[in-house]
């Protein structure tokens, strides 16, 4: 970049808590004016007091203030914002809101609205992975239209079978059918909670995998037809879809294996004319076969994780590559050191994961060579059960697993946040576990973590 | 702490430019705030200490006020505006009494105009935000004096 020239004079950061604060970090270290947005529950935030500008938008509850596309759309006019960052969650994979954005003329700094769309519903994300040669697991053919199509796909893909949320994620509107009598009820119900979730019951359907990896590539596109991968992330420790741990490399991942995986990331990137940051995820079987399951397309909750191995700001490259300026490297440039780990530390009760939001009354958070934490909580920060439970994430570098795992152990011990429960216990019980150290891992692992409790068998 | 103390105390901040006060001492606790802006300026944040505490009375406030007096407040954020349209005559003045539902202002949001009326019956006793401001959601837009 041109020294002296800045990406954008003012943005707006539509979102809260870390990752509001991650976006004013970056656009700090650009030189650029930064407009925070709250609600009234957010009004002590962190966000709120780093930012140089700030609005208030609405009350507490996230569809009357960080889902309202006017009330954002407003404050960036009144501030006169020329870019909004919408962070992760609420509206960063909103086309209605990217092209909002656009007609106001004001940068979204993410994919076009047309992308969005495209990969946003999932069933049709499908078919272009398909399209672009990425191998994608046998499913329906786009969103069930009738029971009889079900039935249809169902036989024809094989049990086990996922009914899934073509709008969704998150884990909501999913439903595994492992025989043909529980496929209508699942089917009622999925519809229920994908309609409910995200406004829309429109179903698709998938092989269901018993115990695959979860592995995602981190992929950063420019306006210029570059195409980068920037690594994987092993995100395999998941309860009910929720990332609780993320780690790159991944163990189980041969340098030949990695390149095919990237490239069929790329291959889908540039099908689609992909542009900013962007997360492609695959199911890994343990036979080495590998599958599309969907693109993220917004910078993720997990992203420092591929920042410390890589040195690249992923912000600021989002900030950089949403004002027009093309990729300052090329693939080969991209060097990666030391393995990575990051927890999520939620304030939730590490036995139930129930939310345990609250006051917290004493706070230290973990330091020294190769911790990074990500955090808007502090001392007296007050915890509300309006949004999500995630308070602050470790991520430790260490020259290999070994030492990340004892890095993460040492820190997670030497953290204290008191006045609420959080899952670090958890994180512990987890970076003990014989099978996590030896890289054991499928999306089924904590399954044995939260076993339900032994009950009497019902009688036929 | 006695009413002068107070008064000068606001006056020395306001002529300091202190946006936010927290004071506490002698088992009083105090918090001033002066009337924020749509998009004020916070300044660094290095200076600012976390301001959670509320002081009697509940509310932070940035004078104090008759607790008879009634706030209108910006349910949008937008640009606030004293006419239906420039030029024309502002909706009310102050002293002007008002009923439920009767249009006080315009808050511009994305080119459209929202008419913001009175949610109680009053006289204006003070106008807020002056024509043209930015404003945000839950900003104080008016001050009436309540119908006993």
């Amino acid at each position: 970049m041109a020294p002296g020239r800045v990406p954008f004079s003012k943005v707006l950061i539509a979102n809260r808590g870390e990752i509001a604060l991650r976006v004013i970090w970056a656009c700090k270290e650009l030189g650029i004016q930064t407009v925070a947005v709250y609600s009234e529950a957010d009004s002590d935030s962190l966000h709120v007091k780093f930012a140089d500008e700030e609005v208030c938008i609405g009350p507490p509850r996230s569809a009357d203030s960080y889902l309202n596309f006017s009330a954002i759309l407003s404050a960036a006019e009144i501030t006169q914002a020329d870019a909004i960052h919408p962070g992760y969650g609420f509206l960063a994979e909103n086309a209605e809101f990217a092209e909002a954005c656009a007609s106001c003329g004001i940068t979204f700094i993410g994919p076009d609205p047309e992308i969005i769309r495209q990969l946003g519903d999932k069933a049709g994300a499908r078919r272009l992975a398909e399209r672009a040669g990425v191998a994608v697991l046998p499913g329906s053919d786009g969103v069930i239209d009738s029971e009889t199509e079900l039935k249809r796909a169902a036989d024809r893909i094989g049990y086990p079978v996922m009914l899934k949320a073509a709008f969704g994620g998150g884990g909501r509107g999913m439903r595994i059918v492992r025989a043909p009598a529980e496929l209508q009820d699942a089917y009622g119900a999925a519809q229920a909670e994908a309609g409910a979730a995200f406004g829309a019951a429109d179903l698709y359907l998938e092989k269901y995998l018993d115990a695959p990896r979860h592995l995602e590539i981190q992929i950063l596109c420019d306006r210029h037809g570059h195409h980068l991968s920037l690594g994987e992330r092993e995100c395999s420790i998941q309860r009910r879809h929720q990332k609780l741990i993320e780690e790159s490399p991944s163990a189980v991942l041969t340098p030949e294996l990695r390149q095919q995986i990237s490239a069929a990331a790329l291959a889908l990137a540039q099908a689609v004319g992909y542009n900013n940051a962007g997360t492609v995820e695959f199911l890994l079987e343990p036979d080495g076969r590998f599958y599309f399951m969907e693109t993220n397309t917004r910078i993720q909750v997990e992203h420092p994780v591929t920042e410390m191995r890589t040195g690249i700001d992923l912000v600021k490259a989002q900030i950089r590559v949403a004002a027009g300026e093309p990729l300052w490297m090329g693939q080969g440039e991209i060097g990666f050191r030391g393995h990575a780990i990051e927890c999520r530390i939620n304030a939730e009760n590490p036995a139930t994961l129930t939310p345990s939001p609250g006051q917290i009354t004493a706070f230290n958070i973990p330091k020294g060579m190769g911790v990074r934490v990500d955090t808007a909580a502090h001392e007296a920060a007050l915890i509300s059960p309006y949004y999500d439970s995630l308070i602050a994430k470790v991520i430790v570098l260490g020259q290999d697993r070994t030492e990340a795992i004892a890095r993460m152990r040492r820190c997670l011990e030497m953290t204290v946040v008191q006045g609420i429960e959080t899952t670090i216990p958890l994180h512990l019980r987890i970076l003990a576990d014989p099978d996590f150290i030896a890289g054991k891992l499928s999306t089924r692992f904590l399954d044995r973590f939260f076993q339900p409790v032994a009950r009497a068998p019902i009688s036929a | 702490m006695k009413l002068e103390e107070l008064q000068q105390l606001i006056r020395l901040l306001r002529s300091e430019g202190v946006t936010e006060f927290e004071l506490e001492e002698k088992g009083v606790k105090l918090r001033l705030k002066r009337e924020r802006t749509g998009g004020r300026r916070s300044g660094s944040g290095a200076a600012e200490a976390a301001l959670a505490v509320e002081a009697p009375p509940a509310e932070p406030v940035a004078a104090p006020s008759a607790s008879k007096d009634h706030l209108i407040k910006s349910p949008i954020v937008g640009t606030f505006y004293r006419s239906p349209s420039p030029g024309a005559e502002p909706f009310v003045e102050i002293g002007r009494r008002v009923k439920v539902g009767e249009t006080l202002c315009v808050v511009e949001a994305m080119k459209l105009m929202n008419e913001i009326a009175a949610d109680a019956n009053g006289t204006v006793a003070a106008i807020l935000v002056e024509n043209g401001q930015p404003v945000e959601y839950g900003q104080a837009l008016f001050q009436l004096a309540l119908d006993r």
